[in-house]
């Protein structure tokens, strides 16, 4: 049976979905501008911005009317949740590819401090993160989600690599002591992407299966 | 310095539970069906029905139309046994003690039933209440038990200055909420209540939605409603029913976010009934 509340979860997910995508291409971009010493992209992320805010205040309302009209249970109701959770992982998301780009607008004021080994392979992993808990929600797709949770250690592991070392070249040399601090601080921005893309892996995985895999430890009985 | 874990204790100690932990099981029971079967004639309508009803606690029965939820109500107090060819199978219990071998007017004295339309007696609103006190002799004054049940009602303050006019009088809501006095006056263990707002508007179905939560403590109540919100917004414990059998009992907060069986996800979600 049709259900009339039907196109109004349809149209949230959709509008979720491009609003995952404005996110993976700001994080994408932000990324491409440090690696490739490129200033046009990193102006390009920043004017962007504008649009994933617009589109968390809309789907907002959206979950806002959705709510009072109708009143949802179970999976529709769980599905609606996620949706409103995701829905802020993604604007933080864009806030972190932000931060990427404006560092990446002072990194290019100095010489490169080292061949990029680390980063891209950070960047890789967390881009695939975020393109994988997406795509789990449009298949409801567990083990999909299950998969991007697994990878967030990969992902600390990285930025402590990437710590340490840069960490080594500003002991030596002073002089690159600011660029390699904003990598430093990008490595931390990939690591809190990875943590968004996490969160929105675990709210799939409640949204289709109704379980909590947030903080083990928490006694729910 | 104490340990995370220790922390989060003391700092939780004195909330009160989140609710859709109180499990059915923990909860001491007021009664018992085991195993109910249950015929008109030869056609089946109840199907191996085994469930608890906890005690101050409100239980709902859900379900689409025909799927059996007024008729398991309606054994709770024996009413099956006015219908000719009804039959059953299985047992009942009310504390501990089969109802099926208890005296019918004394059982009956113990369960309250409220049904879908509002049958005040064509009586004052005050002989409407001490009906039923009168003719079980009543241990304390009549205007006391009358004014006690209405206020348990939440409708004392709307009658008190009008207690003998006719309850014909009354709105829908005040009706409903008057025989629901009526059933209090004579200090039910258990109120039944078949699709008690089925018949009222929504300001009124507000108030005895109210009244059920606030009565909720001091007496067993089931309720049968076709409303889902209402069984959620209302109910602790709900029982969803399916062509006669019991498809799932679980807490109401944990039945309408994370059911456990595909059918009743589908009928609470509206995909049927």
């Amino acid at each position: 049976m049709e259900r009339h509340f039907e196109k109004d979860l349809n149209e949230l997910k959709e509008r979720l979905l491009w609003m995952g995508g404005l996110a993976e291409r700001a994080v994408h971009q932000a990324v491409q501008a440090v690696l490739n010493a490129d200033e046009q992209i990193a102006q390009r992320v920043l004017a962007e911005e504008t649009a994933i805010n617009e589109m968390q205040i809309e789907i907002d309302d959206r979950v806002v009317h959705v709510l009072a009209l109708h009143q949802l249970m179970a999976v529709d109701l769980r599905f609606v949740l996620a949706v409103s959770r995701i829905n802020n992982d993604l604007e933080r998301i864009g806030d972190q590819a932000v931060n990427i780009a404006q560092a990446a607008q002072r990194i290019l004021r100095h010489p490169r401090v080292k061949p990029y080994v680390d980063l891209p392979k950070m960047s890789e992993i967390v881009e695939g993160m975020m393109r994988d808990a997406l795509n789990a929600l449009v298949r409801r797709d567990v083990v999909l989600a299950q998969s991007v949770l697994s990878r967030d250690d990969q992902v600390d592991n990285l930025r402590d690599q990437i710590f340490r070392e840069l960490l080594t070249y500003m002991m030596g040399d002073s002089s690159v002591v600011y660029p390699a601090f904003d990598l430093i601080l990008m490595a931390k921005n990939l690591e809190r992407i990875g943590d968004h893309a996490t969160n929105i892996a675990e709210d799939v995985i409640y949204f289709v299966q109704g379980r909590d895999v947030r903080h083990p430890a928490v006694d729910r009985r | 310095m104490p340990s995370t874990a220790n922390s989060s204790v003391s700092l939780a100690a004195g909330l009160p539970a989140s609710p859709g932990r109180e499990l059915a099981g923990e909860h001491s029971m007021r009664m018992n069906i085991s195993k109910l079967n249950f015929y008109y004639g030869e056609k089946q309508v109840l199907f191996d029905i085994s469930l608890g009803v906890a005690a101050a606690r409100l239980t709902a029965l859900i379900g689409p139309s025909g799927c059996g939820k007024s008729t398991l109500l309606r054994t709770l107090n024996r009413m099956h046994e006015t219908v000719r060819n009804a039959r059953l199978d299985g047992e009942i219990t009310l504390d501990g003690q089969s109802i099926f071998l208890q005296d019918v007017t004394q059982f009956r004295r113990r369960i309250g039933m409220v049904f879908q339309k509002p049958n005040p007696f064509p009586k004052s609103i005050f002989d409407n209440v001490a009906y039923g006190p009168r003719i079980n002799g009543a241990s304390r004054p009549l205007s006391d038990v009358v004014e006690a049940s209405l206020r348990r009602a939440a409708l004392w303050d709307e009658v008190k200055d009008q207690l003998h006019k006719s309850a014909y009088e009354l709105s829908g809501g005040q009706q409903q909420r008057l025989c629901i006095a009526r059933a209090l006056a004579v200090e039910p263990e258990v109120l039944l209540l078949d699709e008690p707002c089925s018949a009222l508007d929504p300001i009124s179905t507000a108030k005895v939605e109210e009244l059920l939560v606030q009565l909720k403590s001091s007496c067993t109540i089931v309720i049968v409603t076709h409303n889902m919100q209402q069984a959620a917004r209302v109910s602790d414990f709900t029982a969803f029913l399916l062509n006669g059998s019991l498809i799932e009992f679980s807490p109401t907060p944990q039945l309408f976010t994370t059911p456990a069986d595909s059918r009743t996800e589908a009928y609470i979600t509206g995909r049927f009934g």
